[in-house]
């Protein structure tokens, strides 16, 4: 398909009625690859924040606002209908959305509304050499193979790898235009009862510079806490491997890998992990891989910068120790 | 009573290392084990466990694509699906998240399940898409990634979801469309009297071209590559080595 060269993007805003999620501005990064034309929504309640904090962040060109009680808890049926409406009134070519739960959650449901496919998990955007057609790279296969995809749709619709687009530091503009969307009906197909919220003084674990990743190897939910002393030492993050998720020693949101967060930290510590692909698929991408694991041949170690073998009961408290040095 | 439709996908298994075509035109398929994706199983589980309950009273799975998928269809009526339904079509490559659920909707509206079940992703694609195509098609409500499910009486129904920041509690009014997460429950292995039992249950075989649908698809893969391969594998020997890599070579310390 080929597009006039500044086509409309309209960016779906991660947001907690209070600020943007960073997961937005990565969208935004990935949305400057394809135009200087872009339209930050914002749907949510008591969200003005958010509608002036997107107005001021560079690279947006147009803020549409829809607030209203049945958007605060980004209910996917009352958000893809206000967001089909908008489509239908509105000339856009991409539709964009951060690939995290909450735009898996809602944008498949928009691009079916609009009978139109989606792309999912895009982690790279290749202008073709005539300068008009627009390819997209997006992992398939846990990340073991990678497809290359032109959509010839009048309305792209895509949601975004977050790790695969970097931000800088936040770049402030002056604040452009918030329009006020006149506004949908509640469905009603569904009702928020609450969120029960992973409480952690530390980075988020898609955000964090350091990653501190635990898994089988820990034995038990007790003895896996030791990985909290290390992420405090270095102010990382900590993830965990399927294998650790499911035997219950860590929460299903520390989850590393294809079917939980995709990161790429500069530096991402492995413990106790023996490199399952579908945990990969979830790391690989970082800078600096260290692996620590007492099995030799634990396949993570090919793919690790750095690796050591030995017993993590032992290794922990030496690495804390010689950190604190 | 709830009557539960499971959709399930006939791929390869998840521990089998693939194979890129060095042509670039696709994963190979052939003479590979394949298996029901994961989380399709487990959406089957969750359907017979609400049917062992009685909270359900049929279980009723889908499966859409060549002759092969009537293999994976009778290993889920092994692990105790009542019927199933597959809809036969040799146009794999227009099978996209979006042709699959206008395949499905066609599929509910005959069946007119109270509850569908489908799994979050497959393992193949890793699309994640269809659940929320279905449901938004048939504009009904949508619960994504759970990790349990409550029936409250025959209109609605209330789970948990696994998002970003934690655990979020909805209700939600039937008909409904979930996905499974993976800590919804833990699959069973289909028994040998229930393999055999399995041989014996309906599997009706619908051609796609008779369900009036016109399909087409936006998308073109120009190629399918392998992966850069990360080039790892250099050993340190102790832990002050380590931290002197980290902090010196690498500065990420």
């Amino acid at each position: 398909m080929s597009h006039s060269n500044n086509p409309h993007v309209l960016i779906i805003a991660e947001h907690d009625n209070q600020h943007l999620n960073n997961s937005t501005r990565h969208v935004l990064a990935a949305a400057a690859l394809l135009s200087n034309n872009i339209t930050l929504f914002v749907a949510g309640y008591h969200c003005d924040s958010v509608a002036q904090e997107a107005a001021k962040t560079s690279g947006v060109t147009h803020v549409l606002l829809a607030d209203k009680s049945y958007y605060e808890h980004h209910l996917p049926e009352n958000l893809a209908n206000c967001v089909v409406s908008l489509l239908n009134t509105q000339k856009f070519q991409f539709v964009l959305a951060p690939s995290t739960t909450f735009g898996k959650n809602v944008l498949p449901r928009i691009a079916a509304l609009c009978d139109t496919e989606q792309l999912s998990d895009i982690c790279q955007i290749i202008k073709q050499p005539d300068d008009e057609t627009i390819a997209f790279i997006r992992p398939i296969y846990a990340g073991n193979a990678l497809e290359t995809i032109i959509s010839h749709s009048p309305i792209q619709v895509m949601t975004i790898r977050t790790s695969a687009f970097p931000i800088s530091a936040v770049v402030h503009q002056e604040a452009v235009s918030i329009e006020t969307l006149e506004s949908c009906t509640d469905l009603g197909l569904s009702q928020f009862i609450h969120i029960e919220a992973t409480e952690s003084k530390r980075p988020d674990l898609t955000q964090a510079k350091i990653v501190v990743s635990g898994g089988r190897g820990f034995q038990s939910a007790e003895k896996f806490k030791l990985i909290e002393t290390l992420a405090d030492t270095l102010n990382a993050a900590i993830g965990a491997s399927r294998a650790a998720v499911d035997a219950g020693f860590a929460p299903n949101d520390y989850q590393v890998g294809q079917t939980g967060k995709i990161v790429a930290p500069n530096l991402y510590i492995a413990l106790g992990i023996s490199g399952a692909i579908q945990h990969l698929a979830g790391m690989k991408d970082s800078r600096v891989i260290v692996a620590i694991n007492k099995d030799a041949e634990a396949p993570i170690f090919k793919i690790a910068t750095y690796g050591l073998v030995g017993d993590l009961f032992n290794i922990i408290p030496e690495l804390i120790a010689e950190l604190n040095k | 009573m709830l009557k539960i439709l499971v959709a399930i996908k006939r791929v390869i298994d998840p521990y089998v290392k693939i194979r890129v075509k060095p042509d670039g035109t696709g994963v190979d398929t052939q003479q590979v084990k394949m298996v029901i994706n994961p989380f399709d199983e487990i959406a089957i589980e969750e359907a017979l466990r609400l049917k062992e309950k009685g909270k359900a009273n049929e279980v009723v799975i889908v499966s859409i694509g060549d002759n092969t998928c009537q293999e994976t269809l009778r290993a889920g009526l092994a692990l105790g699906a009542d019927r199933a339904i597959h809809i036969a079509t040799e146009q794999r490559t227009i099978l996209t998240p979006l042709n699959i659920a206008k395949i499905l909707k066609k599929i509910v509206e005959k069946e007119q399940p109270d509850l569908c079940i489908l799994g979050k992703q497959s393992i193949d694609g890793d699309n994640n898409q269809t659940g929320q195509m279905l449901a938004g098609l048939l504009n009904i409500g949508q619960g994504t990634f759970i990790s349990s499910l409550e029936i409250l009486d025959d209109k609605s129904i209330k789970i948990n979801r696994e998002v970003d920041g934690g655990t979020e509690t909805l209700q939600l009014s039937l008909p409904a469309v979930i996905t499974t997460d993976l800590r919804l429950n833990q699959p069973r292995y289909a028994t040998l009297p229930n393999i055999m039992k399995a041989k014996q249950k309906p599997l009706e075989a619908i051609a796609l071209d008779t369900l009036n649908l016109t399909l087409q698809s936006s998308l073109t893969v120009l190629k399918t590559e392998a992966p850069v391969i990360r080039e790892g594998g250099e050993m340190v020997e102790s832990v002050a080595d380590l931290v002197d890599k980290l902090r010196n070579k690498e500065k990420v310390l």
